[in-house]
């Protein structure tokens, strides 16, 4: 199974995500330059963490238009399994792949420590390994995850089960208090209507071993191993 | 040709560097000043004929690239080279 790591010049996380897919994960791993145009026959494309071009003008508002996108774009279109990881999430959303926007954090100020998610869906690529309302410690690191959506789009996630992590407390409570940049209704990830294609802004990729504080992320790579395995969310020609 | 693009966040989302900078500003005594949004502004160099078309490449790049729709509106004003003042 090879997972593709999509490269934007100002990616940092692209690395902690080969590290977790090739050695502790054990699958085959490639890193695609975002000049590329092809996706390599990868079964599963991460866009990863960092800050794309710098991040100016917004979070993944350049990025998007990388030579890159077009092919994950149809990968996505044809049901293939992609993760946006933190600014891979910000380019999924600005590239239209998910809906809603970020905006700056409550706080103003970037937030960069471990935080707890629910598991609200397992019917997505990415979550299919986890149980319902499991609580997974990972970290985040952002500036600007207050993710954002009109009232109407929102309860449309919620009423099509679109909403695959919310943050909470130790205990699982999804409180004000549990959420750490004042994301609508604690949302920490979610998926569009297929559920192929997922954003979160924790980051997985740095909670796949107990050495570095949790392996809580492996799940969902794991995940994606297993669903690809299984045949559910692949790409269809 | 210049055009400039004012993008501002919509009315019904929140700001929070706009709400950092009013209480700043209560801090240095300014209570008259109420409230305050903040925003982005983008001067545009362009080649073109008209002003109308000047005006219309200025709100294409803004819908597309200088402005986010879910969250942000804008605005574009085309000033002509006739009408640029001398300093």
């Amino acid at each position: 199974m090879k997972f593709a790591i999509v490269v934007f010049p100002g990616s940092n996380c692209d690395h902690d995500a080969y590290h977790a897919t090739k050695h502790v994960l054990g699958q085959e791993a490639a890193f695609v330059w975002h000049k590329d145009t092809s996706l390599q026959g990868a079964d599963v494309v991460i866009l990863p963490g960092g800050f794309a071009h710098g991040d100016y003008l917004r979070t993944g508002a350049v990025a998007r238009f990388s030579p890159i996108m077009p092919a994950v774009q149809r990968f996505a279109e044809a049901g293939g399994p992609v993760l946006g990881i933190c600014n891979g999430f910000q380019v999924l959303l600005e590239a239209g792949l998910l809906p809603g926007a970020m905006l700056r954090n409550r706080s103003i100020r970037f937030q960069c420590e471990h935080v707890v998610v629910k598991v609200e869906c397992t019917d997505t690529p990415f979550t299919s390994r986890c149980s319902p309302d499991q609580l997974l410690r990972i970290p985040i690191a952002h500036g600007e995850g207050n993710y954002y959506a009109e009232p109407e789009i929102v309860e449309q996630l919620e009423a099509r089960r679109q909403v695959i992590f919310r943050y909470a407390t130790a205990s699982g409570a999804v409180t004000p208090e549990a959420n750490p940049n004042g994301s609508v209704r604690n949302i920490a990830g979610l998926c569009n209507e297929r559920r192929n294609v997922v954003g979160m802004m924790p980051h997985p990729e740095r909670a796949c071993e107990l050495a570095i504080g949790s392996a809580d992320g492996l799940l969902l790579l794991e995940s994606a191993v297993h669903s690809v395995g299984q045949g559910t969310f692949v790409t269809t020609p | 040709m210049r055009a400039r693009v004012f993008v501002t966040l919509k009315p019904s989302v929140f700001d929070p560097q706009g709400t950092i900078v009013t209480d700043a500003l209560h801090t240095l005594g300014y209570d008259a000043v109420k409230n305050v949004r903040q925003g982005k502004y983008f001067e545009l160099e362009i080649d073109a004929g008209s002003e109308e078309e000047a005006r219309r490449l200025a709100l294409e790049a803004a819908d597309k690239l200088l402005a986010n729709t879910v969250i942000e509106s804008y605005r574009v004003e085309v000033e002509s080279s006739t009408e640029r003042s001398v300093p």
